[in-house]
């Protein structure tokens, strides 16, 4: 049985790598990539309790949070073909229209 | 209402979801007579968006009148994951009333930007579905999915006007930094599940309650999860959306996104942090949110000053407004939290209201939404200039206007807990507030008008202004009935 801390440490290994890609890239597909990850690092602790815990809860929730990121990257490559046609850029420190 | 279809869905829980159930039906219907309606008749999507929310209005209130009849404090349905009490219908009728309005002001603004399309309109209800989850939501998975479903509309709504440069950006940053805020409200929940092997609030109170305070696990699960919240309020120092957001988006849509999804965001925010985080309130989350408040009040109140764009200007002054809620909070007593209430409804009509002049003033190639665009307005049209004054000494918080009432609660929360210190801080970056505002008025009753026509106003136009001065002006002069409201309203 392995126990539930290697999972732990797994999510949240993961969630921090998508954590530094959010921060540091500048390519949006990249950043969008990223918050992909961190979606996956809740699903692996999701899944993971749901077993130390013996609910479906956790699984239930995972299954939400799979269709929830497939309905934020239709949405987000959206946007960005919206923007791309516009204006040819797919790096975030490229749009800069809009600043104080 | 005893019977029902199934083990897992009865009649009561029927009745609880039919707001949303009126939405979403509202919503497909938009999407599918759009296609009979010619480039003229669009506005007809938008009578239909407003007979939507009339029933959904409707339907809130026989839910409250069934709730009154069977005298229940609640009413809870779903298996505990949906609860509709005061609290619930009280913020669900002001993000009704936020999206009425909204619809109200965006026919023309539409039909100038020639994006007239019945999606818009759906999209907007869609909206709304979510915030009924966030707002009435029990359990983690539906307040998730709650938040996510008003979000992804709003993104869209964000840049709905695909040919503007602006307003891609806009929606681009605002899904980038939304999408990864939702991340991480989602790493909290799935620990505050581990924590407690149950995604219901109660039950998670419950099991944190029985931990030390200095657990790890529990410090990462509130520090993600206040963080992920804090981003949708758009509290410093995870703003950084707000003001790109509400300069791309569509005039109409920056007011409705500093409304109505600000007001399910803050009702959201008070279910998860009174709720289920209640037992960390004193060494967890409550010096968390003195600082932020601080930093809010400060960041909003001194970048707003510096703005040439009335858009951005809104956005730092919505800022600066979340600050001043977030005391509340952190004063935490009863008048905390009717300020709370109180403030968002006021905030609601008054902010639209400024939004509505500012809608008003799009025409021909004029966008209207330079701080110059507003100069000599009152001589263009004295009835909008004198209104916007009106909104903007509210949103400052003079005292005949109805937004003195909503600050008042606050710093009177803030000095019977004893923290005077705040308060005082509070008030001075009143102060700060009334310059910015008072530029604009400056701008609009002493420049010369660039432009020389009088500005006309739409039926719409009218109909919101009427209905947003009504509220600024009747709650400020006669507060009593919705000080009642925001009292029976308190979560508790």
């Amino acid at each position: 049985m392995i126990p539930i801390s290697n999972y732990l440490f797994l999510s949240t290994a993961l969630m921090t790598i998508g954590v530094l890609g959010v921060l540091t890239r500048r390519n949006m597909v990249i950043i969008l990539m990223s918050v992909e990850l961190i979606l996956n690092a809740v699903n692996i602790n999701l899944v993971a309790f749901s077993h130390y815990w013996g609910t479906v809860h956790g699984q239930t929730f995972a299954i939400f949070i799979i269709a929830d990121a497939a309905a934020e990257v239709a949405v987000g490559l959206g946007l960005l073909i919206a923007l791309f046609r516009n204006k040819e850029v797919v790096n975030a420190d490229q749009i800069e229209l809009l600043k104080w | 209402m005893n019977g029902g279809f199934s083990e897992f869905f009865n009649r009561n829980d029927y009745f609880l979801i039919t707001p949303a159930v009126l939405l979403a039906l509202f919503g497909c219907g938009i999407l599918l007579i759009d296609f009979l309606h010619d480039t003229r008749q669009k506005f007809m999507n938008a009578l239909t968006a407003l007979v939507g929310l009339s029933f959904v209005a409707y339907q809130l209130i026989r839910i409250q009148n069934q709730m009154d009849a069977v005298q229940m404090p609640e009413l809870a349905g779903l298996n505990n994951s949906l609860l509709v009490d005061h609290f619930a219908i009280f913020f669900m009728l002001v993000c009704v009333a936020a999206t009425f309005i909204s619809v109200l002001i965006s026919v023309r603004y539409m039909e100038i930007e020639h994006e007239n399309h019945g999606e818009y309109y759906a999209l907007m209800l869609f909206s709304l579905l979510g915030m009924y989850f966030m707002i009435t939501g029990m359990d983690l998975v539906t307040l998730f999915i709650g938040l996510e479903t008003m979000a992804l509309s709003g993104y869209v709504l964000a840049g709905f006007l695909r040919g503007d440069k602006r307003s891609n950006e806009g929606a681009m940053k605002y899904f980038l930094l939304g999408a990864f805020s939702s991340g991480l409200l989602a790493f909290g929940f799935s620990l505050l599940y581990g924590i407690s092997g149950s995604t219901n609030l109660q039950t998670i109170a419950q099991a944190l309650g029985q931990r030390s305070s200095g657990d790890p696990l529990a410090s990462l699960a509130l520090l993600t999860t206040v963080t992920g919240l804090l981003f949708k309020v758009a509290a410093v120092p995870f703003h950084q959306w707000a003001p790109d957001a509400y300069e791309g988006a569509p005039t109409s849509i920056t007011g409705f996104l500093s409304t109505g999804p600000k007001a399910a965001a803050f009702a959201f925010l008070m279910r998860i942090l009174l709720v289920g985080l209640a037992p960390m309130r004193d060494s967890g989350w409550k010096p968390m949110l003195i600082a932020v408040a601080i930093v809010t009040m400060t960041v909003g109140n001194l970048a707003a000053v510096t703005q040439n764009n009335t858009k951005r200007l809104f956005a730092y002054s919505s800022i600066s407004h979340v600050g001043y809620i977030l005391l509340g909070l952190v004063a935490g007593n009863e008048t905390g939290l009717k300020g709370i209430a109180v403030y968002i409804l006021v905030y609601a009509f008054m902010n639209l209201g400024a939004f509505t002049v500012l809608v008003a003033l799009r025409h021909g190639n004029v966008i209207g939404d330079e701080i110059e665009d507003l100069s000599g307005l009152f001589f263009r049209n004295p009835g909008a200039a004198v209104m916007m004054l009106i909104f903007l000494l509210s949103l400052a918080g003079i005292p005949p206007m109805a937004g003195f009432l909503g600050k008042y609660f606050i710093f009177l929360s803030l000095i019977e807990t004893g923290h005077t210190g705040l308060a005082a801080f509070a008030v001075l970056y009143v102060a700060v507030s009334l310059y910015y505002y008072m530029r604009m008025t400056v701008m609009m009753f002493m420049r010369e008008p660039v432009e020389r026509e009088p500005l006309t106003l739409s039926p719409g136009i009218r109909i919101a202004l009427g209905l947003t001065l009504a509220g600024t002006v009747i709650i400020g002069l006669y507060p009593e009935p919705i000080i009642q409201l925001a009292t029976s309203a308190i979560l508790r």
